[in-house]
């Protein structure tokens, strides 16, 4: 592979140049050659970055809770942290300790695995955000709502099931079919739509910004152009850091709407 | 193939999602929860377990040295206060046998002064009975002889002589009596 196709661009063009334009990133940016193919099936970068995803976390808390002590090294103390997080904030504070506890380990890998595979966005190199490729939060928000579903008709029954995501409430009156058509729509689709796209759109955004203004620096280094470049490499590092909050808070939100869901199919009645 | 044509290609919609990744996301995400499910989320859950028991086991530990020294203060104060009485028990008893004893010494000391005197008066009774008996004799041989110079040896017969001098006493003798007992 040529260092020609690991750039979106063409390196050589710059402004001021005549006949060359600037390629401005698009959907093609998200689209990337295999790096090999087994039998048809083509291996591309964001897989080989899904997986180091799970090496990353996996060796991260390996290393941390591998050799668990009483008195924790700093490395256990940083995991200790990162897991009482996800657990108390996220998890208790939801689903409260008693039931909660089921699902810590589910919500922990989820937010962790989400996480870094948002953070390879800003990892040079790499580059690029995984969860920009829908299926890769769509499979995750299935995963969520199948324990969801699964969750709310072990625990209501079909019927009791049906009401509990149709928000049935006779006190409502006429309007009941309406609000029940509606709530049917949002809990069956919506929901694990948004869930799934609103980490991907974000991410997606955030890849496109970065692109935006790496590759502008880049075009508009020639001459007099460099005053823009430089204003266009300030924005690069701003975003750079801007995306690094965003990844936490996105993958934050989809953990914490996996909690809701669950804590909805769980709830008495609502 | 050059970026110009890549460029141009027609992307998918991105909002398709491709089944490959899917799966491999999927498959990557499922390593990530069985092992950490398994073995590290247990394994640190088991730490954090073993370190508030360990925790809450050191606060009993305390609380249990603190209910023991408290059991060890009281038996002290309780053995100072036996230990006190039992000073006060002897000095009394001490006190109670010492008077006891000077009554005692009092006592023997008075008996044995009345024995003594007792003794004394024995003594001296004897000593006038035996200053009695041998004035009698002495007396009566006096008088025998001075009787056997006034009238000779008329008075040989001793028998005689005898029974003469005891009547002669025996007067003498009452005639003391009478004179003492009426005076």
């Amino acid at each position: 592979m040529s260092a020609e196709t690991m750039l979106a661009f063409d390196a050589n063009c710059h402004l001021f140049i005549p006949g060359c334009g600037f390629e401005s990133p698009g959907l093609h940016s998200f689209v990337f050659e295999p790096l090999f193919t087994v039998g048809g099936f083509e291996f591309n970068k964001p897989m080989l970055l899904a997986l180091l995803s799970t090496v990353v976390v996996v060796w991260f808390f390996w290393a941390a809770f591998g050799r668990a002590k009483v008195v924790p090294g700093k490395l256990q103390m940083i995991g200790e942290a990162g897991y009482d997080f996800v657990r108390r904030g996220l998890v208790y504070d939801a689903l409260g300790k008693k039931e909660g506890d089921k699902y810590v380990p589910f919500m922990v890998s989820l937010f962790f695995f989400v996480w870094i595979m948002n953070i390879w966005s800003i990892v040079p190199v790499a580059a690029f955000p995984v969860t920009s490729i829908i299926a890769f939060p769509l499979g995750l928000a299935l995963i969520v709502y199948i324990l969801w579903m699964s969750l709310t008709f072990k625990k209501h029954g079909f019927v009791g099931a049906l009401k509990n995501l149709s928000g049935y409430d006779k006190s409502l009156g006429w309007v009941l079919p309406l609000i029940m058509v509606l709530e049917l729509l949002q809990h069956l689709l919506i929901r694990p739509f948004t869930h799934a796209v609103r980490l991907f759109a974000n991410m997606f955004a955030g890849h496109m910004l970065i692109l935006m203004f790496t590759i502008a620096s880049w075009y508009l280094l020639n001459g007099i152009g460099i005053v823009y470049a430089s204003a266009s490499f300030v924005m690069t590092i701003v975003m750079t850091a801007f995306e690094l909050f965003i990844q936490a808070v996105q993958a934050y939100v989809f953990v914490l709407l996996a909690c809701n869901y669950v804590q909805g199919a769980l709830a008495e009645n609502h | 193939m050059t970026l110009v044509n890549m460029a141009a290609e027609v992307p998918e919609n991105p909002l398709f999602p491709p089944i490959p990744e899917l799966v491999i996301g999927l498959v990557a995400f499922f390593i990530v929860f069985g092992i950490l499910a398994k073995k590290l989320l247990p394994n640190i859950n088991n730490v954090l377990d073993e370190r508030r028991r360990q925790i809450e086991g050191r606060m009993e530990e305390a609380e249990a040295l603190q209910a023991e020294a408290q059991q060890v203060l009281a038996d002290y104060r309780a053995q100072l206060a036996d230990a006190r009485h039992e000073a006060a028990r002897l000095r009394q008893e001490a006190q109670e046998q010492g008077a006891t004893l000077i009554a005692e010494m009092r006592a023997e000391g008075q008996r044995q002064r009345e024995e003594i005197i007792a003794a004394g008066h024995a003594q001296i009774a004897a000593d006038r009975k035996a200053a009695a008996q041998s004035l009698r004799q002495d007396v009566g041989k006096l008088a025998t002889d001075l009787a056997g110079k006034l009238v000779g040896e008329s008075l040989e017969d001793h028998a005689r002589q005898s029974r003469t001098i005891d009547r002669f006493l025996d007067e003498l003798e009452a005639g003391a009596t009478k004179a003492e007992a009426g005076r």
